[in-house]
């Protein structure tokens, strides 16, 4: 489940933010992809929209790598079962 | 010449916490929350339900129906505060006055309920028209313009909006009117009511609105708490004020406004910095006497963390004796309205030497670790004070207040 839904965050910030797959790892942080707080808001939007989820605002707190969106996104989908 | 001194006179509230000064005051002082579910939107499908929602505004006690069906909520506050702020000023305004007296109101959205309306109207409801009077009721300039008309006054009168900001903006503005001679009073304040399905959407989308409530410098903050309101201030020349007899409740002293030009939605540390520097610049104001300080204290991470490192920036080791607390975790965020209500706070804990808590606090933060007045208010003496705006936009304003102990 978690390489699915970071394969999709490969697709959406290639699409969306121009971003390469290939820079885009689980240990990338937002900073480094030079992508911002509201960069990140979006993206997790657009997860909740592809795999039906709600990810909590408490989970955003702290999302600084690609890996913490993946696994707030994980948590959500595990909470929805 | 000496430079021309700005009193103020009066203050006019409408709020979650009290729809009068008197109201407000003692919730403040008492640290009674106006947060809770909100009710005049549908909560079902937006993930926040609590918010600082006005539960017993009546309109009709305020307003007939042809003063009601040509203004929005949001205008109806303005005018509501603006009348309690004349009355408490004990203010008669003559024709030649009134040309020297300016309406300054701060709004972040405008008539966003009328707005929201119309569109139900069309896009929901396919019907062919919308309320005739829905543009005068829609327009941010409305506010001002129904407080001017109240009064007749036809001196400058403009709206503001910087976001949130937007008060301070308006306040500083009608401030700086006075003290440069081109107005001798003044109506300066903002009002706003986010109440509507689609901007609650719209901030559930940007996910800074907390699920619980708004704990500001608390280490367990989740954001923001949305509320509605509105206050007003009637600033005067303190030639007018002495030569009326009018009782002083605070003279404002001072107002610094810098731009971040870095982040639409991230705060910048140096720009709220600039923003407080040059409040007390403006106000010769001693750093090591401001004993008080009214945060913007959103609740948010960001926020609060900046902020406290920007207070330490300006004042360095003072900022271990003066007291700063976020009054928006009893209010709400007001948005537009909000730095209004902030600076009536900030006048009123001056004038009173009582400090206004920090509601719903519960941990501390190594980040924001300055005395926040948790949960109690607490009796201090204030000689200045600032209140703090540091809006979306990178926009920030501040504005700073003196004791008046009667020269």
């Amino acid at each position: 489940m978690e390489e699915r839904v970071f394969q999709k965050v490969r697709d959406i910030l290639s699409e969306k933010k121009g971003v390469s797959r290939d820079s885009i790892s689980l240990d990338s942080s937002f900073e480094e992809l030079e992508l911002d707080s509201l960069d990140a808001v979006e993206l997790i939007a657009d997860l909740e929209d592809a795999f039906g989820v709600n990810v909590p605002n408490t989970d955003l707190q702290q999302v600084r790598t690609i890996r913490d969106a993946v696994e707030g996104l994980g948590k959500a989908l595990g909470a929805k079962g | 010449m000496s430079v021309r001194r700005v009193v103020v006179t009066g203050t006019g509230v409408v709020s979650a916490i009290g729809l009068d000064t008197q109201a407000f005051w003692n919730s403040l002082k008492d640290c009674r929350p106006g947060i809770g579910p909100y009710a005049s939107v549908d909560s079902s499908d937006i993930r926040f339900k609590n918010g600082a929602e006005i539960k017993d505004y009546d309109p009709a006690s305020h307003f007939q129906n042809r003063e009601t069906d040509l203004m929005d909520r949001f205008a109806q506050f303005a005018v509501v505060s603006a009348r309690e702020a004349v009355r408490m000023a004990g203010l008669e305004l003559g024709e030649e006055q009134k040309t020297r007296t300016a309406v300054i109101c701060g709004t972040s959205i405008g008539g966003v309920v009328a707005q929201e309306t119309a569109y139900a109207d069309l896009y929901r409801d396919n019907r062919s028209r919308v309320h005739p009077m829905s543009i005068p009721r829609t327009m941010p300039n409305s506010a001002a313009s129904n407080v001017s008309m109240q009064f007749g006054i036809t001196g400058p009168v403009f709206t503001v909006s910087t976001a949130c900001a937007s008060s301070n903006h308006a306040i500083g503005n009608a401030f700086w009117l006075i003290r440069n001679g081109i107005c001798d009073q003044a109506l300066a304040g903002g009002s706003e009511t986010p109440f509507t399905y689609t901007f609650l959407k719209s901030w559930e989308a940007i996910r800074v609105v907390a699920g619980d409530t708004c704990r500001p410098f608390s280490k367990n903050r989740q954001g923001m708490i949305l509320g509605e309101g509105g206050a007003m201030l009637l600033l005067e020349s303190l030639e007018s004020a002495k030569r009326r007899g009018a009782v002083i409740l605070a003279e404002i002293v001072g107002f610094g406004m810098s731009s971040d030009a870095s982040h639409i939605t991230k705060p910048d540390r140096l720009g709220a910095e600039r923003a407080m520097l040059m409040a007390l610049q403006d106000g010769r104001v001693p750093a090591s006497e401001v004993d008080y300080i009214n945060a913007h204290g959103t609740g948010t991470h960001v926020n609060d963390s900046m902020e406290t490192a920007a207070i330490r920036g300006v004042f360095g080791p003072h900022a271990e004796s003066l007291s700063v607390s976020s009054t928006k975790s009893l209010h709400g965020h007001v948005l537009g309205g909000t730095s209004a209500i902030e600076a009536v706070a900030t006048v009123l804990a001056v004038r009173n030497g009582v400090l206004p808590p920090t509601a719903n606090y519960e941990e501390k933060d190594p980040e924001c670790d300055l005395d926040v007045v948790p949960n109690h208010s607490r009796e201090k003496g204030i000689r200045y004070a600032l209140s703090n705006s540091f809006a979306f936009g990178g926009l920030n304003a501040v504005l700073a207040f003196r004791r008046w102990d009667g020269d």
